[in-house]
């Protein structure tokens, strides 16, 4: 078992762990953080997607040890204080969502997107989801999402 | 309908997606109770062997290890149309990936950990993997005992000692004499390989064995009253001992009708003393153990005129079925009376035979064996117009259905059908058919253009029902209680939408259950084959209509006038011509109280309900009879650039037309589109099983196995819904949620042919088989 600290959606998160642990089964598990979601458990689908510090991980392949020390951001930490970030709104208005599965690893993967560009380009959105499978959309309306994003600021 | 919609028709956003993008949907995989045991299985590594030894002694002794089942301590066989399936493999394993031991453990790692301990001995036996070979004499069995299995008798013909399944036959006039009298004819052979459906949501259930007889499950499932029912039959269990919940669903496609998952973790937590059970796939077992859709092999002959009428059609249909047929009987059925065509053929012989092979087993998947037939048909009739030196769109103009036209199975095509030909021309001009593409940047590079025709009807048994109920809540709103499953369709949406339109209520004020539980929400056969918004729709309205009438009478009281005097508009009802003396709904969903403290009326609930109507089964020798409630049309047009150096093929735009009827929800509408033509794209491109020579599949992740990504989007989308009206749907509407995809790999195969003057006839077209057919050909530049 291994003690770890870390900072998740801004609360103190203070646990002791298994070494084998992934992020996704802390968060899921420990956390009762279900938004993120196992599509595979392998790195290739990102329904997992959460940002550390800023960052885009699968959750899967990260180890909960890994995460000591840093700042994790998941789904449950956009809408601030019950309103939907601008980025949730796009998604919901520009009908981005069907079955919602892929839904959160898509905004994690699109905020952190947003964080480091807020005015992206067409090629730049689309590289930033490529690694996030959606096999309901079609992916038209998620690019639309973003896009209509882009430029409500690097934070929610 | 004289006044105008208020509701229906518009792109009201789905209720659900806030619960969505805030990860606070929660599916089966989300879900955890007190005492939850999870479970592991241990799968065959062999496509066809007997079950010699299963030692599971090591395991057993592993602590955290609950329960531990072989095939040896259930005698159960499962299925939906076919009862061909165990709940683990007993005696013999059929196919690589097949469930052999299942163990139940506190945790998933010691559940993992038991199964790793498990000892299987196995004693290879000969397979066969291809359906063709499957048919012939001296093959061997995958079921030999077939003739005991139970089924949907008169609908399904499974063959004694053979590998057949079922053998749907389809007969109209002579085509044999025809073809052989035909001016032009021609005989083409198509494949289209086994793909998995890929939900992101990988199958999951939990089920608890209640100490009562009782059990409750949750299911990630398209159908809850058909897992209850099947649950029922194959347990021995009344059906109200059977609780079935689906919360959300992450995503369908048809790989999660019928039973999957439930019976086994019942019986993991009925050997497990009662503890719930959880069962998650994993993406491989998603691949590799739980059902895909068939492959299939077709021959087409078709006869025609010079002057470009068909007139005859035959087909030969050999379904690659795996393992296990339960559902695929009904593809290979349903494929077969829609197996020419959408058009006008006066001979017709179709011959589909659902054969069984040792490989992981077929079911339901979005389209329903259409994509699979048209795939041939299509590029068949492209080919034939070419034979005659007419242009593609213009030969299937000249024998597209039209009222007045039979179809193959004897019905008579009418105005309420849609018009096919309009959906061919919207595409054609979209993709400026007839206009030559404008040269590629690249001289390595080839554009052209292809046009396919689409058409599919809801497979279901002629009885197929559903019902709905709808309650006022005490603020006047609504809710509506159903059991078909929203898992990304938006059927839920247009529910909410119908009922706003005919409650005369503002659509905030009208809500619907996010999840099922067939404890509460009353029945529905399954959520498949596009019929979800046309028969639940009806439900809904009849529900809705019910619900007005209480109000009416209970109005009709309180203002002294007849009930037919009374009008509900804006949520209130008030004597015709008096809308300023409206009472609100409120003020009567639980009963209207006068100002004396009398009360009359009562707690205002409507319930609908709708079953197919006039469906007849099809007459065993001829195929001939009613099997569709409704028929959707539409086609695609696309225009393609292929890369001759790495045989990769952009889709520079597609146009997809169906005729909808009449849209209930435009936006919801264009995302099936949207969706379907993807999804479609996946299949034409690049999605495919691949098998060693032992009946291993090679390719079950995603590295292997490729979906579109956001990165493939065809440069353009044109999605086309065109409303001539169904005129027994509701509002005028027909399903079309399948449809989109159907079709997309006959147009890029079509366009394929413009392009290079090359014959695809086997999917995918990937990169290696563009390329190679270019190699064969010594076209590569
Ligand atoms: S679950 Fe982590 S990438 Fe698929
Ligand atoms: S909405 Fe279903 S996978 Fe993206």
């Amino acid at each position: 078992m291994h003690d770890i600290e870390l900072r998740v959606n801004g609360h103190a998160e203070r646990a002791s762990v298994p070494a084998g642990m992934t992020l996704l089964e802390f968060l899921r598990d420990r956390l009762a953080l279900t938004g993120a979601k196992e599509g595979c458990g392998i790195g290739e689908c990102g329904a997992c997607t959460v940002l550390l510090d800023r960052t885009p991980v699968t959750a899967c392949l990260v180890l909960a040890v890994e995460a000591d020390g840093l700042d994790v951001r998941t789904i449950e930490g956009e809408a601030a204080d019950g309103e939907l970030s601008a980025l949730q709104r796009a998604f919901v208005d520009a009908g981005a969502v069907q079955c919602g599965f892929c839904t959160p690893g898509m905004i994690m993967s699109a905020r952190a997107l947003l964080l480091r560009s807020p005015h992206p380009s067409d090629e730049e959105i689309v590289e930033a989801i490529a690694g996030n499978l959606c096999r309901c959309t079609g992916y038209e309306a998620i690019l639309a999402a973003i896009r209509a994003a882009s430029g409500t600021g690097g934070e929610p | 309908m004289t006044r105008a919609l208020s509701c229906v028709g518009k792109s009201v956003p789905r209720g659900d997606a806030v619960e969505k993008v805030t990860g606070s949907a929660r599916y089966a995989h989300d879900l955890a109770l007190p005492g939850m045991l999870h479970a592991a299985l241990v799968t065959s590594p062999h496509a066809s062997a007997r079950i010699a030894r299963v030692d599971v002694a090591d395991a057993a002794a592993l602590p955290g290890v609950r329960a531990i089942l072989a095939g040896a301590n259930l005698d159960v066989r499962l299925g939906l149309y076919m009862r061909d399936k165990r709940i683990l493999a007993r005696d013999v394993v059929r196919y690589q990936g097949e469930p052999v031991v299942a163990v139940a453990a506190d945790t998933l790692d010691i559940a993992r950990e038991a199964c790793r301990r498990v000892r299987v001995e196995y004693e290879p036996t000969r397979a066969v993997f291809d359906p063709r070979d499957a048919m012939k004499s001296g093959a061997p069995l995958v079921h030999p005992d077939l003739e005991s299995y139970a089924h949907l008798e008169g609908v399904f013909f499974p063959k004694s000692n053979t590998n057949v399944a079922h053998h749907q036959k389809i007969r109209k006039g002579d085509v044999d004499a025809a073809i052989a009298s035909a001016e032009v004819t021609l005989e083409a052979r198509f494949d289209n390989p086994p793909v998995q459906h890929v939900p992101m949501e990988t199958h999951a259930a939990i089920a608890q064995a209640l100490p009562d007889g009782r059990v409750e499950i949750w299911t990630s499932s398209q159908s809850p009253y058909t897992v209850r029912h099947l649950m029922s039959v194959v347990f021995g269990l009344p059906h109200a001992s059977i609780r079935v919940h689906v919360p959300y669903v992450g995503g369908g496609f048809g790989g999660k009708a019928g039973l999957n998952l439930e019976p086994l973790v019942y019986v993991l937590s009925k050997a497990a003393g009662g503890r719930p059970v959880k069962f998650v796939a994993t993406r491989e077992q998603e691949f590799n153990t739980l059902p895909s859709r068939q492959g299939l092999h077709s021959t087409i002959e078709i006869g025609a005129t010079r002057a470009g009428k068909i007139v005859a059609l035959k087909a030969t249909y050999v379904w690659d079925a795996g393992a296990y047929a339960d559902y695929g009987v009904n593809v290979g059925r349903a494929a077969a009376y829609s197996g020419a065509g959408p058009y006008a053929v006066p001979n017709c012989s179709i011959d589909s035979f659902v054969v069984y092979t040792n490989k992981v087993y077929g079911t339901a998947y979005r389209g329903f064996g259409h994509l699979e037939v048209l795939w041939g048909i299509e590029r068949a009739i492209d080919q034939m117009a070419r034979k005659l030196g007419l242009d593609p769109a213009e030969f299937r103009r000249r024998n597209l259905l039209t009222v007045g036209d039979t179809t193959i199975t004897g019905e008579t095509f009418t105005a309420g059908h849609g018009k096919p030909v309009e959906c061919l021309d919207a595409v054609a001009k979209a993709i400026e058919w007839g206009t030559p593409s404008t040269p590629p940047a690249s001289s390595t590079k080839r554009r052209g253009k292809g046009i396919a025709m689409l058409h599919k009807a809801p497979a279901m048994p002629t009885s197929t029902s559903c019902s709905a109920i709808i309650k006022l809540d005490e603020d006047g709103a609504a809710d509506i209680l159903v059991s078909g499953v929203d898992y990304g369709q938006g059927t839920y949406t247009v529910l909410r939408q119908i009922a706003a339109e005919e409650l005369r209520l503002p659509i905030d004020a009208v809500h619907i259950n996010s999840d099922c539980d067939t404890a509460f929400t009353p029945y529905d056969w399954q959520t498949v084959a596009s019929r979800f918004s046309y028969m639940g729709g009806h439900a809904v309205i009849e529900a809705a209509a019910d619900c007005l009438r209480q109000l009416r009478f209970a109005a009709a009281q309180v203002f002294g006038v007849a009930p037919e005097k009374i009008v509900c508009e804006n949520a209130s009802a008030y004597p015709d011509g008096e809308p300023e003396r409206a009472i609100p709904y409120r003020s009567l969903a639980l009963g209207y109280v006068y100002p004396n403290g009398n009360a009359i009326g009562g707690p205002v609930i409507g319930h609908g309900r709708f079953i197919a109507r006039g469906l007849t089964h099809l007459a065993p020798d001829t195929g001939q009879g009613r099997p569709a409630q409704f028929w959707t049309y539409g086609a695609h047009g696309v225009e393609v650039e292929v890369d001759t150096e790495t045989g990769e093929i952009e889709i520079l735009r597609i146009a997809s037309a169906v005729d909808a009827g009449k849209v209930l929800n435009a936006g919801l509408a264009r995302g099936q589109v949207i969706g379907g033509v993807v999804q479609g794209i996946g299949s034409a491109l690049w999605e495919g099983f691949r098998f060693d020579k032992e009946g291993r599949l090679k390719n079950p992740s995603f590295v292997d196995y490729k979906i579109p990504t956001a990165k493939d989007l065809p440069r353009e989308m044109v999605p086309i819904l065109l409303e001539n009206p169904q005129p027994d749907g509701p509002y005028g509407a027909r399903g079309v949620a399948e449809h989109p995809m159907i079709s997309v790999p006959s147009a890029i195969g079509n366009a394929l042919y413009d392009a290079l003057g090359i014959e695809f006839a086997s999917l995918p077209l990937s990169p290696e088989h563009v390329i190679a057919r270019l190699a064969e050909k010594g076209t590569k530049p």
